[in-house]
């Protein structure tokens, strides 16, 4: 039983030095190379780059290893990448397959044991106990936000209730009724229930016992967690995490809300320019390479994330020197993330090929209204037609087809022929308008 | 009884109609009747024009999204209520008008129309006497 005046979850590992953690880092690097070469799709890639698991002797070879990507584990499905037999896997998350086969991320039960303590080590830091009650409003199932957060408040000593995402007035109900002093939700839907709790007269400073929010999953700029805070009166802590490494857990920010911890115990954090591939300087945009450290299962050696971000310091007030990111400022391929949906543009493009209606032309269009963001599909008319109906029909068809593909409703707009921008070279697929990366 | 109706998709952006008129200008292509129905976003402008085949064409080559169909299209005489009673034949029939205009040829009132039963339409207009006009009376116009 830890005390509940501790700072720390883990103080052995939270409140090392910055020379202990990189000792315990190489350490553990050449665990996990050493790891990764009983798996053949590893001792390829290591064959290819010519080196073997002894050139790994400080730190900075980390940086003489191959990158993996998204791409490897689509090639390696669904089990190709695992370093454990499979029966000594309790747990497996996978991504949804729409552009070429999905991904597989299997977990051994140590796996899933240490993504709950990272979880749980980032509920503590923001001052979360056993005797508070976690309201986990996250969509369940393949979604990692959802059994993530859920293993992490039980791992803390929390009663944590598995509210899921939707139906707002239960989730008011059950935030009255049981006392609930945290919630766990992306952006959006927070401003959503904030929305509910006002038609419904329940101001959540006075009618609830709120304290802490934990938002995540969906990217948000300081202004809008700024006005989540208003709104709900308690502060919200920014949450990063991918089922990747895992799922939340990875980074989180602590009370002074200078920017994630980013758990280095776990992990070794690159950043690097995505065109060269080099490191960039502290301070300096570039894309999040991520190294496991610790998993089993399926470890990942410097896995290109593609979200973008920056080096915001080593050290922090709050006494913790693990690594300091700042919020994720884009990415570096043309995934967009909406309301905690990753969805690519090719999928959008393929569902648009089926109708011969319309042409080739596309452009999305992301906006922030209301404090919701938003997509609208703009897609070229081809054939001419007497019949409003079905220009109507056309329009009610491709919303629900992309749908069914991107799992939320666009708006669709047919436009004229020749209406949308073509650019020289690579087409302008995405314009983002939200209120997040600026 | 039917005359050939250009059908053309237009955006509620400016620009969109004088692509479209260009492209006719071009063609020396006369309207000689049109109108715009109109939603929030979209819009279908439909035209009776000159040579429509030709017209079609020119416009298919310029990019615009068009549709050449046959619409009805009667004459009345200039007095009033004449429409009222054409239309009436047409109710009492059980028929509905999807969308009505008109236009003025050779000093007669000509009603251009499309319904939501085309076939039993035509049995309407030449029970009630209803005096049909043909692609070939607007030869000539241009």
């Amino acid at each position: 039983m830890i005390d509940s005046k501790s700072p720390y979850f883990n103080p052995e590992h939270e409140a090392m030095s910055r020379e202990q953690i990189e000792t315990l880092q190489l350490e553990r690097l050449k665990a996990t190379v050493r790891h990764c070469l009983t798996n053949e799709f590893y001792q390829k890639k290591f064959a290819e780059a010519g080196i073997t698991a002894d050139d790994i002797q400080t730190l900075a070879d980390v940086r003489k290893l191959p990158f993996t990507t998204k791409q490897d584990l689509r090639d390696t499905y669904p089990f190709g990448m695992a370093c454990v037999p499979l029966r000594d896997c309790v747990r497996l998350h996978s991504s949804s397959g729409t552009t070429g086969n999905p991904t597989v991320i299997l977990h051994t039960q140590r796996d899933l044991d240490e993504w709950a303590n990272q979880v749980a080590r980032n509920l503590w830091m923001v001052g979360l106990r056993p005797d508070d009650v976690f309201q986990n409003s996250s969509g369940y199932g393949m979604f990692t936000g959802g059994l993530g957060f859920q293993y992490g408040a039980e791992r803390l000593g929390m009663l944590t209730v598995p509210a899921a995402a939707g139906n707002s007035l239960r989730q008011i109900k059950f935030i009255k009724d049981f006392g609930t002093t945290a919630i766990h939700a992306i952006p959006s839907y927070v401003t959503r229930l904030y929305e509910v709790m006002r038609q419904e007269g329940v101001d959540p400073r006075r009618d609830t016992k709120l304290k802490v929010l934990a938002i995540g999953a969906e990217p948000h700029s300081e202004e809008q967690r700024q006005r989540i805070e208003q709104m709900m009166g308690v502060k919200a802590y920014n949450s990063f995490g991918m089922s990747e490494m895992c799922g939340p857990g990875v980074g989180f920010e602590c009370p002074e809300q200078n920017g994630l911890h980013f758990w280095e115990d776990y992990y070794i954090v690159e950043i690097v320019n995505p065109d060269t591939l080099e490191p960039v300087a502290d301070g300096e945009i570039g894309e999040l390479v991520l190294t496991t450290l610790c998993r089993e299962a399926m470890p990942l050696l410097r896995y290109r994330t593609r979200d973008l971000t920056r080096v915001l310091g080593r050290s922090c007030p709050c006494g913790r020197n693990h690594i300091r990111l700042d919020r994720m400022r884009g990415r570096s391929d043309d995934m967009i993330v909406l309301r905690g949906v990753n969805i690519f543009p090719i999928q959008i493009e393929k569902i648009l090929m089926k109708f011969p209606e319309v042409g080739t032309n596309y452009l999305i269009t992301l906006t922030t209204e209301d404090n919701n963001d938003q997509m609208t599909v703009e897609v070229e008319v081809n054939e001419g037609t007497d019949d409003f109906a079905k220009l109507q029909g056309l329009e009610k068809e491709i919303r629900h087809q992309l749908g069914d593909e991107i799992l939320l409703k666009p708006r669709v707009r047919l436009v004229a022929k020749g209406a949308l921008p073509v650019s020289e070279g690579k087409a302008v697929r995405v314009v983002d308008k939200r209120k997040v990366y600026q | 009884m039917t005359i050939n109706q250009l059908s053309i998709f237009i955006e509620n952006r400016s620009g969109t109609l004088i692509k479209v008129l260009e492209a006719l200008k071009e063609a020396k292509i006369q309207i000689i009747a049109s109108t715009i129905a109109d939603t929030a976003e979209y819009g279908i402008y439909r035209l009776i024009c000159s040579e429509p085949t030709r017209a079609c064409e020119c416009l298919k080559k310029a990019g615009v999204a068009v549709a050449l169909s046959d619409v009805f299209a009667i004459e009345l005489d200039n007095e009033p209520g004449c429409a009222a009673d054409a239309v009436q034949a047409f109710s009492a029939a059980g028929i509905s008008i999807t969308y009505m205009y008109s236009f003025l040829l050779g000093g007669k009132g000509i009603l251009v129309f499309r319904t939501d039963d085309n076939a039993h339409a035509a049995d309407v207009i030449a029970k009630a006497g209803l005096r049909g006009i043909d692609e070939s009376a607007l030869t000539g116009m241009a």
